[in-house]
């Protein structure tokens, strides 16, 4: 009911866009058709900044004259339960019912893979926003699929750029045990090994996904003695962690460095809790003061009265993109629009990114830096942005690790 | 490792089990007196905790803790008194599927009410630091914790020895009926009973807030840990319950020590250790414990369908047959994917509404079959059909070990089993990366180029998904489908004309097995893909409700629940975000109206008792 209002709300503001500006998007004309997938209703808690800012990013290409010379875009957005067969599902209405032109969203791995591997399926292109996994563009990537966000391996190696100057040595890593926690250790002992031969790995913690047992799993950290602590737990088990961590002493005069927990929607919910100190990757909306960032920020803040989240700005720049494509491609034959995303440079709010030809992933980085507490709330500080291109393979490392003909 | 780190787990274990112990003692206590799995029981944890964080402004942390319990008993008594007491001469698992959709609806109201955001909530005030422990912290919140649980299991106590109210608890625990017989009405007990058993969730709830993340997910995450803590206690004793928290919390702390990879299996591989050893759980009667389809009550006979019902069964049958002519790839899609679920309720029908086996871990056989499948196909590069079979066989095979280990069981406690089971299964899947993908699956698994075809999948989904719904159907009226029937409804007069029980109830869980099995393996080719979602709670409840809807004792039923069921999910996820609320809703009101579920319909129209 309330999106309903909202989407009321925006399309008349698109319709006023649209009556002062004599450039928008003619609306008697064939419209481009996006089939959009995403776990609204499970995992709203993510999924609703990241409508909110594709919802924002339509309506203003809409007002300054849609694409391809005047054609509107035209989102059909479905839910998927949070389950990759509900996707696919979805997946096939939009593509054989909808007619849409291409797909694009999700948020969770397992949902974005089954999607890519749809895509490829039916040959048509998928820009998958959201999911973290590398096998995404690596392992199992595919001609039709590209993805924005910067992956569990960008991640992680911004974090081992940081962490592997620590003067510490003894390290415990705690990640919830599924696919991404795996990637995530992985990686990260990987690249520290790497990095700084003389470091050792002393506990490992491995809870299962939103199943922490928080006062056990601290306890047993802290009997290993590690100077450090490599953290992925994130969401429900990220709150439980760190106030059991904090009441029972386990971060005092350890270093933490921690996935993600940085992004508005990790760290909203921490509050005045926030762990001080950690190292993380995030997304410091709140203090971002180029430009281009002020006036989305200023924009989602007219159109929703609140600050843009992590999944905000990738939502928004998901459709940026794929506008960018549309336009360079010149119509919505899929591989026409294939061959005009790989490469493609686009303006974002946090510069411009590339899409890289080699394995379909953009440059989209993250912000790297501390945590601290001010004013009762949770914020990074000593940040800085780290590009995507920073952390990326080279174009000829990445193609061993795709599927051949790919 | 020091002294000092032992008796700090040993301390952790014990915070745990009191909070696990408030949730399954409630659980307990309904299903001893009304004979009903709570599945809301977790949504009820659920909201003591929000609605504690909501009180806690106003009031302040400690009054909001008690506040929050009575008005969660409140709500426990609304649903007690306008969804459960209509439907109270319904088959039990009736109550079962009312309580879940209950817990749809709650969930999505908690975010419709607090948002889909987490919440860290407030801590509790004198009690947020920590004390030194032979040199480790403690938090002094754990310690109360601690407390709390003997001093609410000696209240429980002194309430149900000491007291006129706890007695005729009791009695109705043993015998319902008896209670009546002696004047009491025990739909006034029971409805006391559900609302103490509320308050306690609520309790627990509101006691978890300092150290639980608050999330719309917290139902199903406490529910399904609560359920191995009574069936490992024994159901409907609460004092079994405190011991099976305080053992499942050791466990729990200490697995962390010596297998961190493991915790998600430890639970559930100690339930199915006490179920083998001790089939009604540590400290659960041996009797008393009617079977969860209706103990005394008898399911009414077979018959054939009728006229009117054999016309319409044949319209269906020409419908289906002319769909590829009339549909689309993507209506062939959803058609195919709801034979597939009509094949799996049909198979849970078969093992319950014929064989009169309870199971709620039903997605075990499917996605079993699923995962045999598709490995078959990825790692040993197997044709589909070839695959198929084998999924099938995998699952067959599951379901003559399970008939083996859980043939000594009964009723709800088999149902427990194989919930454990299937939990198991799936932490294999979800954890074993390298065999199955873990969470990311196995993907690529499109039908050969013959099949490829949405007209050609759904031909092939037609002849072996519906040739099995109707093959079931058919076996159902032969002298074995017979049998099996008579076992459902008196095991010992059976025995006594010189069936094999348990031989039978081997044979019933194995034609499941396999019809399940194939059902999944279907269901992996139809997504090109599979997820450890196919062996997941959900998925066993998904064909717990088809089949309920369908009508436990209608045979073709689930062909019917399959396609209510489907139909309305795709049409409320289509149509909103909160179709939760809207599908709970229905299978509320459906159930309500309905008990004997949709193939009923027909009876009923026809004037016969249903």
């Amino acid at each position: 009911m309330l999106s309903f209002v909202r989407k009321t709300l925006l399309l008349g503001l698109a319709v006023v866009a649209g009556a002062t500006a004599s450039h928008a998007a003619d609306p008697s004309a064939e419209p481009v058709r996006i089939g959009e997938i995403n776990s609204y209703a499970r995992l709203g808690a993510f999924t609703e900044p990241y409508r909110k800012g594709w919802e924002l990013a339509v309506q203003q290409i809409n007002a300054a004259g849609g694409v391809l010379g005047g054609r509107p875009l035209e989102v059909i957005s479905r839910d998927d339960n949070a389950s990759p067969a509900d996707a696919l599902r979805a997946a096939g209405e939009l593509l054989n019912r909808h007619q849409v032109d291409l797909l694009a969203g999700t948020f969770l791995s397992n949902v974005g893979l089954a999607v890519s591997d749809f895509a490829a399926h039916n040959k048509v292109l998928f820009v998958a926003a959201e999911p973290l996994t590398d096998a995404m563009i690596w392992e199992k990537g595919n001609h039709y699929t590209f993805r924005l966000r910067p992956s569990t391996y960008m991640q992680t190696a911004m974090l081992v750029a940081q962490a592997k100057d620590l003067p510490v040595t003894r390290w415990a890593t705690v990640a919830p045990n599924y696919e991404y926690g795996q990637s995530a250790v992985r990686v990260f002992k990987t690249l520290m090994s790497e990095a700084r031969p003389d470091v050792e790995f002393v506990a490992e913690q491995w809870p299962a996904l939103f199943k922490l047992d928080a006062g056990a799993t601290v306890a047993a950290l802290e009997a290993a003695q590690p100077e450090a602590i490599f953290n992925v737990t994130f969401s429900a088990d990220l709150g439980k962690f760190v106030r059991e961590g904090t009441t029972r002493g386990l971060f005092e005069g350890r270093e933490v460095v921690s996935l993600l927990s940085g992004e508005p929607e990790y760290l909203e919910p921490l509050g005045a809790e926030t762990p001080a100190g950690w190292l993380v990757t995030g997304y410091p909306v709140a203090q971002i003061d180029t430009p281009e960032h002020r006036a989305f920020v200023e924009a989602y803040q007219a159109a929703y009265g609140e600050l843009p989240k992590m999944g905000s700005m990738v939502g928004y720049n998901t459709f940026v993109s794929i506008a960018a494509m549309l336009d360079a491609a010149g119509d919505t034959d899929t591989e026409t629009m294939i061959a005009a995303l790989e490469g493609l440079e686009v303006k974002t709010p946090l510069g411009p990114i590339t899409w890289r030809e080699s394995d379909h992933q953009s440059t989209m980085g993250a912000w790297v830096g501390r945590l601290e507490v001010k004013d009762g709330a949770g914020r990074m500080a000593d940040w800085s942005y780290v590009p995507g291109e920073a952390v990326l393979p080279p174009a000829s490392a990445v193609e061993a690790l795709r599927p051949s003909g790919q | 490792m020091d002294l000092g780190f032992l008796v700090i787990q040993f301390l952790n274990g014990l915070a745990s089990a009191s909070s696990l112990f408030l949730v399954a003692a409630g659980l307990s206590l309904i299903f001893g007196v009304g004979r009903i799995v709570n599945f809301a029981h977790g949504s009820l944890f659920m909201l003591g905790a929000y609605l504690t964080v909501a009180l806690v402004p106003a009031v302040g942390f400690w009054a909001a803790v008690l506040l929050a319990p009575p008005l969660v008993a409140l709500i426990g008594g609304l649903i007690e008194r306008l969804i459960l007491r209509p439907i109270a001469g319904a088959p039990e698992l009736f109550q079962l599927l009312a309580t879940f959709g209950v817990s749809l609806m709650v969930a999505d109201v908690v975010i419709l009410v607090w948002g889909a955001a987490d919440i860290v909530g407030p801590r509790a005030p004198g009690l947020d630091g920590a004390v030194s422990v032979l040199g480790k912290a403690v938090p002094l919140y754990d310690l109360m914790l601690i407390a709390v649980g003997p001093a609410v299991l000696g209240g429980l106590w002194l309430l149900l020895t000491r007291t006129r109210a706890g007695l005729l608890v009791r009695a109705a625990a043993e015998d319902r009926d008896m209670v009546d017989a002696l004047g009491r009405d025990p739909k006034r007990l029971f409805s006391g009973v559900f609302m103490l058993g509320a308050l306690l969730a609520g309790l627990g709830g509101a006691l978890a807030v300092p150290r639980e993340t608050l999330h719309s997910g917290l139902d199903l995450q406490v529910i399904v840990e609560a359920f191995a803590v009574v069936v490992v206690g024994g159901m409907g004793s609460v004092g079994g319950a405190y011991g099976a928290a305080v053992l499942i919390g050791l466990v729990h702390a200490f697995g962390i020590v010596w297998f961190p990879e493991a915790t998600l299996v430890l639970t559930f591989l100690v339930m199915a250790l006490v179920l083998m050893l001790r089939p009604h759980g540590l400290f659960g009667a041996r009797a008393g414990l009617p079977a969860a389809t209706g103990g005394a009550a008898v399911a009414p006979p077979l018959t054939g369908v009728g006229r009117l019902g054999g016309g319409l069964w044949l319209l269906a049958a020409l419908g289906l047959l002319a769909a590829p002519l009339l549909l689309g790839a993507y209506g062939l899609d959803v058609l195919a994917e709801m034979l597939i679920l009509a094949a799996f309720a049909a198979s849970l029908q078969w093992l319950t509404g014929v064989a009169g086996i309870v199971s709620f871990g039903h997605a075990a056989f499917f996605g079993l079959g699923g995962y045999a499948a598709a490995l078959m196909v990825h790692h040993l590069g197997w044709g589909m059909i070839p695959a198929l079979l084998a999924g099938s066989a995998a699952a067959a095979l599951a379901g003559a070990l399970l008939g083996r280990v859980g043939g000594r069981l009964s009723g709800v406690y088999l149902a427990m089993l194989s919930l454990a089971f299937a939990e198991l299964l799936h932490a294999v899947a979800f954890q074993w990366v390298g065999l199955t993908g873990g969470d990311n699956g196995l993907i690529g698994l499109w039908p050969p180029a013959w099949a490829a075809d949405p007209r050609a999948y759904y031909g092939l989904t037609l002849l072996l998904a519906g040739g099995a719904v109707a093959g079931l159907a058919g076996l159902a009226f032969t002298p074995h489908g017979r049998a099996l029937r008579a076992l459902r409804d008196h095991p010992v007069r059976a025995a006594a004309l010189g069936l094999d029980v348990a031989g039978l109830r081997r044979r019933a869980m194995v034609l499941a097995g396999a019809v399940a099995g194939l059902a999944g393996g279907l269901f992996v080719f139809l997504k090109g893909s599979v997820f450890p979602g196919v062996l997941g709670v959900a998925m066993s409840v998904d064909a717990l409700v088809m089949m309920l809807l369908g009508g436990l004792h209608a045979l073709g039923g689930a062909l019917l629940g399959a396609a209510a069921y489907q139909g309305l999910f795709v049409a409320a996820a289509t149509l909103t975000d909160h179709w939760r609320l809207v599908l709970g809703g229905l299978i509320v009101l459906l159930v309500v109206a309905l008990p004997g579920g949709l193939g009923s319909l027909g009876r009923r129209l026809r004037g016969r008792s249903a």
